[in-house]
């Protein structure tokens, strides 16, 4: 975010709101940050939106500062969504890009499923942007990250809830709808017990496994992870489909997926028609061969 | 198995339509009570709602007796016209006499009137010959509808007149006790595929009503269990056939309605392929396609579905579709015995028929929506008349002045003039041409003879390798089976139980046919189990209702209320 | 205790959702249905309250006038009361303006609890309930896949990219509740046919106070400028296996800087 902030010229800060946090002032610098606003404080310390939402209204009615962007996570909707209604600031999100002509900004949005690609503008400033995560690479851009902290002034609404127990990371592996790498499997694996490919490939990658109906009606896996028209929707960085023939009411699940890689026996499978590597071959050789070179790689 | 061939009828689904006859069970606080139920939101359902709407302002007594919901009508589908498909060119008599003059027939959805039409005799290599239209098909003066937009018109018609539609309800079983109909039972719903209840479960409910009308349309459940419990069957066996339909988006409008025979369907009588096609406009970017193909055929690899897209390629119909869009699909069954399998009776105590469910469809003239509204609009009034006249349904005789009205309408008259031509080409194209075509001109007092009728499960299997000549789909003018079912917008879900009964371990022949048969994908033929038999794998969520296991063997019956397709411009 | 619950009507997901290229918003034209997901913060508020065995739940929605087909659907559920803001000035509403008017209603409401769902399928928003929160001035918890009320406070499990967090909050306040909460019940057909002859009510702009240059088009913030088709997927690449397959999807991969 802070790359692509940079490469529209204009004064860019990073704005860290937290607790125990100074330290990552230097990193905003090095993608680009001219100056890192930081607030550092112990009720800032638990992921709730609220209090975050009073310490940037406030930095940015000081410093009268005419955007404020976010990448994409379930706090920062949250936060976003709240500083616009405080701002009386308009907020655009799906972000994937953001340009300036002058002193006019506009943003790329993708709609309804990435069917359509809609340029969205703001009326007035403050602007609030929210972006899809992984919109952007950070590239490094050295700047001069001057460390300014500041005061926030928590509201008493903002400070009612409290955090009881924070989340620690799940050992079995992300959900589907929160993956990040897919392995899906159907009925080209042939029996039940073939879903243990998929599921060793999907580890090795940190992924999570998904199904097709077909082989969820067979009982092979639970419709918790079906993929598909009547199951889920998923859009993740990466979905690798074994022995699945891409009929429309499964590609309707993840067409959306940032890259798709299909193995299959059948080379007419409708599945190479829309995935960005095509495999035509037996999966029973290649899903394990493949997760041999995906360990060896990752240890 | 008879003279050594092998026949669906010979290895029947494990169903009984006295399964869905019970007697009411709910006590009286559980159970729903309304005046005149109707099941099916249909043409047919519709109109008697709508008339008996208009009969009870303008009555409010009688209104009172039927209580605080006097008109309710039950409908399967997700919503009115989810599960209605047709052509449809329709004949505006009977909306109008339905309406009056309470709205102008501008305001009934429309894509305007027919301007002109072609018959084509189609063949091999992109030959055609265009032939005058044969008299039972002239449109002139006639509307090209959307039966599922017309539906979802009358149920806010119905509505507006003071009826209670009641959508994602499957009336399950028909509600029988001391010899008369007393309502229906609706169905489960939150069933897991093993018959469980998962998390969220609703059971089904009584509705118990004075008078039941049946407005099911093709392949009625209930209906079929009526005229069983109170044998009310025909003189012949009730017979169907498959419709299969697409809706295009064209850039160029088409300016007439066409209609094709022939090619691809064969000539000779031992394949039993009647039937063929009607492309209509819809307005000026629209247009609506579709093959119709009796289910007596014997080939197991016939598959109308695939025939359809066969079709496509001729060259004739190629250039009407050329840079155009599939936007929809569908398929149904659609009623063929005529006038010898019409019931016996229309009515039993505490019921009524009507609509396609009771047989009312002009196959020659590819006609029955209006026969539809037509008997609605007589159930309604006949339903009106014994509740203003305080009689209690099972009095014998209540009902008959409804059959009397039927029988001496145009809508029997009709039937009866037309009897015997679908029968007649059993005999094969040119011999059924020839005889229909003596009937016609005869107004059907010729032949002298009446042909009988065979039902279409008893068809000796064959098989001939004609799926070869199927085209493979490239997904711009051709498709597969899939898409055409996604095209349908069915996302029925898939955790409930089976709704389709059939024999799951039958000879690979059947097996086969099924296959082929289905426009949706549903069998698929599984392990071999030996013998010479095949198990036969289901895949119940692809199923868009359109009945045609029922008349090859199987039986259909209603899943969950909501689920199946969701037709809006069929 | 109050429950209220906003949903929105959307268009039916069958239908090929389109955005019409007059008015560059979404052409709502078509077939309408409750937004699947508001469905389980209505069956959340129906537990809630069958739980304390007394309450009162309303449904609270912006739109044209046959929104409230949409409303019924909930009502038939088993909630209590329908009120429907629809006035010709609100439509095209962003962000800003959809919260202000909305925080209005409720307001008029004086709900002790507000629940939202996950997301609108017509929108892929998901941000609605913090702007309406904040102009509440109520705390508020989002993603909410366990729901428990004690009294004067609640606690959410809530669900985040890194597993639960257990937050707790006094009333009254924001939930907006996950999809994984709960499953929503099958409305009874007594429900259906009861949901007619519920309160519903209709609303205007000027009813709650609202200025019309704060609502819809004019009260927005932002803007739809154009509409574009999205960028091609880009070259597929097919490949036969001649042994070598493992090694070139890992390369691929790399390529891609996916491991």
């Amino acid at each position: 975010m802070l790359s692509k902030a940079a490469s529209l010229g204009g004064e860019v800060a990073g704005v860290i709101v937290g607790s125990g946090v100074e330290s990552l002032a230097p990193e905003a610098g090095k993608y680009g940050a001219a100056t890192v606003y930081v607030a550092d404080d112990r009720r800032l310390e638990a992921p709730l939106p609220q209090p975050r939402v009073d310490a940037i209204a406030q930095l940015v009615e000081e410093k009268e500062i005419e955007t404020v962007l976010f990448a994409q996570s379930i706090l920062a909707a949250d936060v976003a969504s709240a500083l616009a209604a405080r701002l009386e600031a308009g907020l655009n999100w799906q972000l994937t890009d953001i340009s300036s002509d002058g002193g006019d900004v506009t943003g790329k949005q993708s709609a309804l499923g990435d069917s359509v690609v809609v340029d969205v503008g703001w009326r007035s400033t403050p602007r609030i942007g929210l972006f899809r995560a992984g919109a952007f690479d950070p590239t490094e851009q050295a700047a001069a990250g001057s460390v300014e902290t500041f005061e926030p002034q928590l509201r008493e609404h903002s400070l009612a809830a409290e955090m009881v127990e924070q989340a620690h990371a799940e050992e079995s592996g992300p959900s589907i709808e929160d993956a990040n790498v897919i392995v899906a499997g159907g009925r080209g694996l042939g029996a039940p017990e073939k879903f243990a490919l998929v599921e060793g490939l999907a580890k090795a990658l940190g992924g999570a496994v998904a199904a097709t109906r077909a082989v969820v009606d067979a009982g092979w896996y639970p419709y918790s992870a079906q993929v598909g028209q009547t199951g889920k929707s998923v859009s993740p960085t990466l979905y690798i489909a074994c022995g699945i023939s891409g009929a429309i009411q499964h590609k309707v699940g993840m067409q959306s997926s940032k890259t798709i890689v299909a193995i299959n026996k059948d080379p007419n499978a409708p599945i190479f028609e829309f995935a960005d590597l095509g495999v035509v071959g037996d999966l029973h050789s290649i899903v394990p061969k493949l997760t041999e070179l995906v360990r060896a790689r990752r240890a | 198995m008879s003279k050594g061939g092998v026949r669906p009828a010979d290895y029947p689904p494990p169903f009984a339509p006295s399964e869905a006859i019970a007697a009411p069970t709910d006590p009286a606080s559980e159970r729903i009570e309304v005046g005149v139920l109707i099941v099916g939101a249909g043409p047919a359902g519709l109109a008697c709602a709508i008339r008996l709407g208009q009969l009870l302002e303008e009555s409010p007594e009688t209104a009172e007796r039927l209580g605080e919901v006097p008109v309710a009508v039950v409908e399967k589908g997700k919503a009115p016209g989810s599960h209605l498909l047709s052509g449809a060119v329709i004949k505006p008599r009977a909306i109008r006499r339905l309406f009056g003059d309470r709205i102008g027939m501008s305001d009934v959805p429309s894509y305007g009137p027919v301007h002109g039409e072609a018959v084509y005799l189609l063949s091999s290599g992109g030959r055609g010959m265009r032939i005058p239209p044969p008299p039972t098909m002239r449109n002139h003066g006639n509307d090209v509808v959307s039966v599922s937009q017309l539906g979802r018109f009358l149920a806010e018609q119905a509505e507006a007149a003071g009826a209670a539609v009641l959508p994602e309800t499957d009336a399950q079983k028909l509600l029988v006790a001391d010899g008369r109909v007393h309502g229906i039972r609706t169905g489960d719903k939150g069933l897991g595929r093993d018959g469980r209840p998962l998390g969220v479960y609703e059971r089904g409910s009584d509705i118990a009503a004075r008078v039941t009308v049946l407005a099911e349309g093709t392949q009625g459940h209930l209906t079929g269990a009526a005229i069983d419990r109170f044998g009310l069957q025909g003189d012949q066996p009730q017979i169907w056939a498959l419709g299969v339909k697409e809706v295009w988006k064209v850039p160029r409008p088409l300016r007439h309605i066409v209609h094709t025979m022939g090619w691809p369907l064969r000539k000779r009588a031992k394949y039993g392929e009647f039937g063929g096609s009607f492309i209509y406009p819809m307005g000026d970017d629209m247009l609506s396609l579709g093959f119709v193909a009796g289910l007596e055929y014997s080939d197991v690899e016939f598959s109308v579905h695939d025939v359809l897209q066969e079709l496509k390629t001729h060259r004739l119909i190629a250039k009407i579709l050329r840079d155009g869009e599939r936007i929809a699909w569908g398929a149904k069954t659609i009623t063929e015995g005529g006038y010898h399998s019409l019931p016996r009776r229309f009515h039993a105590p505490g019921l009524l028929l009507a609509g396609e469910g009771a047989g009312l469809v002009n196959v020659p003239t590819l006609k029955g929506i209006h026969y539809a509204i037509e008997s609605g609009i007589m159930a309604a009034e006949a339903a009106f008349r014994s509740v203003q006249r305080g009689e209690s349904p099972s009095r014998f005789g209540v009902f008959d002045s409804y059959d009397e009205e039927l029988r001496s309408s145009y809508v029997v008259k009709d039937l009866h003039q037309v009897r015997n031509m679908r029968q007649a080409f059993d005999k094969g194209f040119f011999v059924g041409g020839a005889l229909a075509s003596t009937m016609t001109v005869t107004k059907g007092k010729l032949p002298p003879f009446d042909l009988r009728t065979e039902a279409n499960s008893e068809r000796t299997l064959i098989r001939t390798g004609r799926a070869k000549r199927y085209p493979t789909p490239d997904g711009k003018l051709t498709f597969d089976k899939l898409s055409s079912v996604f095209l349908s917008g069915n996302r029925t879900r898939d955790d409930q139980p089976d709704h389709i009964r059939i024999r799951h371990t039958v000879p690979r022949l059947v097996a086969d046919a099924w296959v082929n048969m289905c426009p949706a994908q549903v069998y698929e033929v599984g392990p071999d189990a030996g013998d010479g038999l095949v198990h036969v794998d289901v895949n119940p969520s692809n199923c868009v209702q359109c009945g045609a296991i029922s008349a090859k063997g199987g039986r259909l019956t209603p899943p969950e209320g909501g689920s199946g397709p969701e037709y809006t411009l069929t | 205790m109050k429950i209220a619950v906003c949903v929105k009507e959307v268009p039916d997901a069958t239908a090929p959702k389109r955005i019409d290229a007059g008015t560059k918003r979404l052409d709502r034209s078509g077939e309408g249905a409750l937004n699947a997901f508001d469905a389980n913060a209505v069956e959340e508020a129906l537990r809630l309250k069958d739980a304390t065995g007394e309450g009162e739940v309303v449904v609270v929605s912006m739109g044209p006038e046959r929104a409230l087909n949409s409303l019924r659907k909930a009502l038939a559920m088993g909630a209590d009361r329908a009120l429907l803001v629809a006035d010709a000035a609100a439509a095209g509403s962003d962000l800003v303006a959809t919260s202000l008017t909305l925080a209005k209603a409720l307001e008029r409401e004086q709900p002790d609890l507000v629940l939202f769902g996950q997301q609108s399928s017509d929108s892929d928003g998901a941000v609605l309930w913090a702007a309406v929160a904040e102009r509440l001035g109520r705390p508020v918890i989002s993603q909410v896949a366990e729901l428990t009320l004690d009294g004067s406070s609640l606690t959410g499990k809530r669900q985040t990219e890194f597993g639960y967090d257990v937050i707790r909050a006094p009333l009254p306040a924001v939930v907006a509740v996950a999809d994984s909460i709960n499953e929503p019940r099958y409305p009874s057909l007594k429900g259906i046919m009861g949901a007619k002859s519920k309160p519903q009510e209709t609303l205007s702009l000027a009813d709650l106070g609202v200025d019309p240059e704060s609502a819809g088009e004019q009260g927005s913030k932002t803007e739809v400028r154009s509409l574009n088709d999205p960028p091609p997927r880009g070259d597929t690449r097919k490949i036969e296996d001649d042994g070598s397959a493992a090694e070139q999807i890992v390369e691929f991969l790399a390529e891609k800087r996916l491991i």
